[in-house]
């Protein structure tokens, strides 16, 4: 559907990936840790590893949780905007099929948060 | 899960104006129910509720403006028929 | 002898009657631009009426009388220091999140009603919506006024406009309002004086200002009370509209049924943010979120959309999920303003031992299963000073601007809500089917949307760090964090005579 105006409507995209001075938006959400409440943004360069999306970029803001630390990185169940995937650590972000606002989430198995609360 | 299906309700502060307006509820309502809460007096009642002019009249003993109501009115539920000697709240 | 007054039937047609006129110099569509193309047809103007028939001279009367009666006890309320008897400092941080979210939207409502009020074509529509401009701004002036006694001895209250434009949380009430604003006239009365005041008004104002008389806050009280005086007329305003539009003709029922689909659900999203004042903020709460919702959605919103099913309108779309939320809603809200307190222009704090067996108990098949032990975590952690703010931003749903917190009541309430669609290529996010049903429905209204966490990553907010956003939304250091330690507390804590050192009610957690 479009919208109904009566001197038609400006089309303005607020956030298009060239209005983030080369980065890109991505979400990641830590499944059964509710304690971050919500997916968290980070814009980011597409060329990024994703190693380094995990050591620089995801790990200051989930060491929050007492679980970060023992997290078993080769077990974790990862899918990017609803598809399973293995990523490649090496590999850019975008060589990953991270692209503007996708949505990264990750499931540590064994692992459901304080006292298995899933928090 | 509430069963309670058409009522109406009206709300009025909990002050000395409203007094003879909850009293005239009261009298001219079967079955109205009245609730103190902190600060305001809910009336419900199946169906509809009435505010008579001359209750109020009677109560009070001095001419009173069925508009003077919304001196000390909260909220309400219902179909609003207001004329210069009722206010009336229903649903169909 | 004076003539006979005349009644008030009469009186009404008279001010409302014959005023207007078919104009000759200029084509009525180009006197009247906005009232058409919204696909609403109205044959016949003068069926509407003002089932209060209130008439420009009584509403001055009694507008004037409500003013001296509000302003008399603000004055007493200030001569008798009326803040100390309050039932506890740490229930300002409701009064703070009222002035900036709220009282805007009153101005919001203003405007919006000024607007109408030149451009309906029918007289009638038009005085109400003029009396209901000037309640607007009425409402957003005796507001600022009543809390400013507060802002002379506590924090948080002293930019609530500028802040209303810029800051995170209070994006999601001006989306709402500029969402209304930017429609044709029928959808904003439509959106303001049916979804939003006559479904859902109630819930704002009728359990918070008695919570407010509850918490020795009659200052609030009073200004929300008086308010709502006005507000009853509001409502009916919006109950005439709708049948008024449905009766005028046939074909106006979908486009009306799409609006209340879409503002109930837009409306309901910014309550989020009540529930949480409702069951948290205030100190002792008169009435749990889910017990109003109970009362004046599922039971009066019930009773009003049977009463309408005779013209074929229908309850509106995901009022089940509302209802599944009302165990939630206000626990998941409050959990996210914990975790983000440093960045809050009121003081967040843990509910007290008191507050978790009240919510417990008001709460019993949710509170102690999902929300309690995060809030024992937490205090656990205030306790050993271990306990740390989340350093990420968190997403945004891309149409109520709530960060996306929500989760699957209905099936699994530990697993966030997520849903998304593709736009001319770019992706956007939702919290809900609702949200994500209004941005297809209108994507071109909401890729425009201004969303703080993604503005403050273009540059847009005063630079990078927490410290420069909270200095560019004029967050002071002493507005934002915990209530415990805070100079709000402290001076609490003077006034009731109470060393700094010894734990109030609040700290028994933390
Ligand atoms: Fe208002
Ligand atoms: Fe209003
Ligand atoms: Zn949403």
């Amino acid at each position: 559907m479009t919208i109904n105006a009566r001197d038609g409507y400006v089309d303005i995209v607020k956030d298009k990936v060239e209005n983030f001075h080369g980065n890109q938006l991505v979400y990641v959400c830590w499944d059964d840790h509710l304690i971050f409440s919500a997916a968290q943004a980070f814009p980011l360069p597409p060329e990024m590893p994703f190693g380094a999306l995990i050591s620089e970029v995801m790990t200051p803001v989930f060491n929050l949780h007492p679980d970060f630390a023992k997290i078993d990185w080769p077990a974790v169940e990862w899918t990017v905007d609803g598809e399973k995937f293995s990523p490649d650590m090496e590999a850019s972000l975008k060589d990953n099929g991270v692209d503007h606002k996708s949505l990264i989430r990750f499931k540590t198995p064994g692992l459901m948060g304080i006292n298995g609360t899933r928090y | 899960m509430s069963n309670k299906k058409n009522t109406a309700f009206i709300i009025v502060q909990d002050n000395e104006d409203a007094r003879p307006i909850i009293e005239a509820i009261e009298q001219d309502n079967d079955g109205v129910i009245v609730q103190y809460q902190p600060g305001m007096v809910r009336m419900e009642r199946a169906g509809s509720l009435i505010v008579k002019r001359e209750t109020v009249e009677e109560l009070i003993g001095r001419e009173w403006d069925i508009q003077e109501m919304h001196l000390v009115l909260i909220s309400i539920a219902g179909n609003v028929d207001e004329d210069d000697d009722k206010f009336e709240l229903s649903w169909n | 002898m004076a003539a006979k007054r005349l009644n008030l039937r009469k009186r009404y047609e008279l001010l409302t009657r014959g005023m207007g006129w078919e104009t000759t110099y200029q084509k009525m569509d180009d006197v009247f631009p906005y009232d058409t193309f919204e696909g609403i047809k109205i044959t016949d103007w003068d069926k509407w009426e003002d089932p209060f028939r209130l008439t420009m001279d009584s509403y001055w009367k009694f507008q004037a009388e409500k003013e001296k009666k509000l302003y008399a006890i603000i004055d007493s309320f200030a001569q008798n220091n009326g803040q100390t008897n309050l039932s506890d400092a740490s229930y300002l941080s409701a009064i703070k999140l009222f002035l900036t979210g709220v009282t805007p939207l009153e101005y919001g409502a203003h405007q919006g009603f000024a607007h109408l009020g030149r451009h309906f074509r029918g007289e009638g529509a038009r005085v109400a919506c003029q009396m209901q401009a000037i309640d607007e701004l009425r409402h957003a002036q005796t507001q600022i006024h009543t809390i400013s006694h507060y802002n002379k001895h506590f924090n948080g209250l002293h930019d609530p406009f500028y802040q209303f434009d810029r800051v995170w949380y209070l994006s999601v009430p001006k989306s709402f309002i500029e969402d209304a604003q930017s429609a044709g006239p029928f959808e904003f009365i439509t959106s303001i004086s049916f979804a939003f005041e006559y479904v859902l008004t109630n819930l704002l104002f009728v359990p918070f200002m008695s919570g407010a008389a509850y918490n020795g806050d009659m200052a609030t009280t009073t200004f929300g009370f008086s308010a709502q005086s006005d507000e009853s007329r509001h409502m009916t305003l919006g109950l005439e509209i709708i049948k008024f539009m449905l009766e005028q003709h046939e074909d106006n029922l979908p486009i009306i049924q799409g609006w209340i689909d879409k503002h109930f659900w837009r409306a309901y999203r910014l309550l989020a943010l009540v529930s949480a004042m409702q069951d948290y903020m205030l100190t002792n709460s008169p009435m749990s979120w889910k017990e109003a919702w109970e009362v004046y959605f599922v039971e009066n919103g019930g009773a009003l959309f049977e009463d309408l099913g005779r013209y074929g309108l229908k309850m509106p779309k995901y009022h089940e999920l509302a209802t599944a939320e009302s165990e939630h809603l206000s626990h998941q809200v409050w959990s996210v303003f914990c975790l983000l307190g440093n960045a809050t222009g009121f003081h967040a704090f843990l509910p007290t031992e008191e507050k978790m067996d009240w919510l417990s108990e008001k709460y019993p098949d949710t509170f102690d299963k999902y929300y309690r032990p995060r809030f024992e975590y937490w205090a656990k952690q205030k306790a050993e000073g271990t306990f740390e703010y989340i350093k990420g931003l968190p997403q945004l749903c891309q149409v109520c601007q709530i960060p996306m917190i929500f989760t699957e009541v209905e099936s699994d309430p530990m697993q966030l809500s997520f849903r998304d669609t593709k736009h001319n290529g770019d992706r956007y996010h939702f919290c809900s089917d609702g949200c994500k049903d209004i941005f297809e429905n209108e994507p071109e209204k909401y890729t425009q949307a201004w969303l703080p966490v993604h503005q403050i990553f273009q540059g847009n907010c005063g630079g990078p760090t927490l410290e420069e956003v909270l200095e560019w939304y004029k967050f002071a250091p002493e507005d934002v964090s915990d209530y415990i330690g805070s100079q709000d507390h402290q001076r609490w804590q003077e006034w009731k005579g109470k060393d700094k050192d010894t734990p109030a009610k609040t700290e028994a957690n933390g």
